[in-house]
């Protein structure tokens, strides 16, 4: 566990560099996470990332596959939106941890 | 570089997938998905059985079994083994594979041909194998249009070329 000064807020981290309170979140820290990543937040990585934040809480699981039916973008777009690793990227951009899933 | 190891991180897997049941494609998909997930570059090579995960002639890509007979490691849902002598009851084959794509679906796991399409959005790269096609009489439009081509194995090795490339055979 790190504890890190971005954007004012005090924010802990995992080992794995994924924030480990979702609450602690807020969107000038996605902005800062999303920098360090080379990743500009325009409208739809903003759907997006509170669309992963509403289904995390909602505790569903989140997959590639999940964000292509969302009708938000579909899975190309999202490999467009967040490129290297979309889920990977957009989970710790929108302060979740890091995904478990295979798929 | 991983921080915790001191290595650097892989960069290319080259997948081939030559038997065509269930698992073993699906082994193929998960693998060459997980990959692109990551960021990875991922080429999935299709060869013998395996060509029909993506023969989309009689959507065969999508009737994928898995074997009920032979196979030691297969059971019911109570946890008991299936004797080789009830795998091969009609009927159990199509019953047991139905119930694993069920199983599958509840875990986000997509049916083949949109794994496929998953692949490709990512950038992964599907391959048929040119020796094995003209064995089964195939034809590039009996396959699935996410098939990038129909290559020899000289172009599969072309293709695995560069640091940190891993060649694997599901």
């Amino acid at each position: 566990m790190e504890t890190k000064n971005i954007a004012g807020n005090s924010v802990s981290f995992t080992e794995d560099g994924y924030m480990s309170d979702m609450n602690e979140w807020n969107e000038d820290i996605a902005k800062e996470l999303a920098k360090e990543e080379n990743i500009e937040l325009g409208d739809l990585h903003w759907k997006l990332l509170n669309f992963l934040r509403e289904k995390h809480a909602a505790g569903v699981s989140l997959t590639i596959r999940s964000v292509g039916k969302s009708s938000i973008v579909d899975i190309k777009g999202f490999y467009g939106l967040f490129p290297g690793g979309p889920l990977k990227l957009a989970t710790k951009i929108a302060g979740l941890p890091k995904p478990a899933s295979c798929v | 570089m991983n921080a915790k190891t001191n290595e650097s991180p892989l960069k290319k897997v080259c997948i081939i997938c030559a038997k065509g049941n269930l698992e073993d494609v699906y082994a193929s998909l998960v693998m060459a998905n997980g990959a692109v997930m990551e960021g990875m570059e991922a080429k999935l090579f299709f060869t013998f059985f395996g060509l029909d995960a993506i023969t989309k002639k009689g959507n065969r890509m999508n009737k994928l079994h898995t074997a009920t007979v032979g196979n030691p490691a297969l059971r019911l849902p109570n946890g008991w083994r299936v004797p080789t002598w009830v795998g091969s009851i009609p009927g159990m084959e199509a019953m047991t594979s139905s119930m694993m794509k069920k199983g599958m679906d509840k875990l986000d796991i997509p049916p083949v041909d949109e794994f496929l399409e998953m692949i490709t959005a990512g950038g992964g790269e599907i391959y048929a194998c040119k020796l094995a096609m003209d064995m089964f009489k195939l034809k590039k439009e009996d396959l699935s249009e996410h098939v990038e081509g129909v290559l020899t194995v000289g172009q599969f090795y072309e293709l695995a070329g560069g640091e940190n490339t891993q060649i694997i055979f599901t």
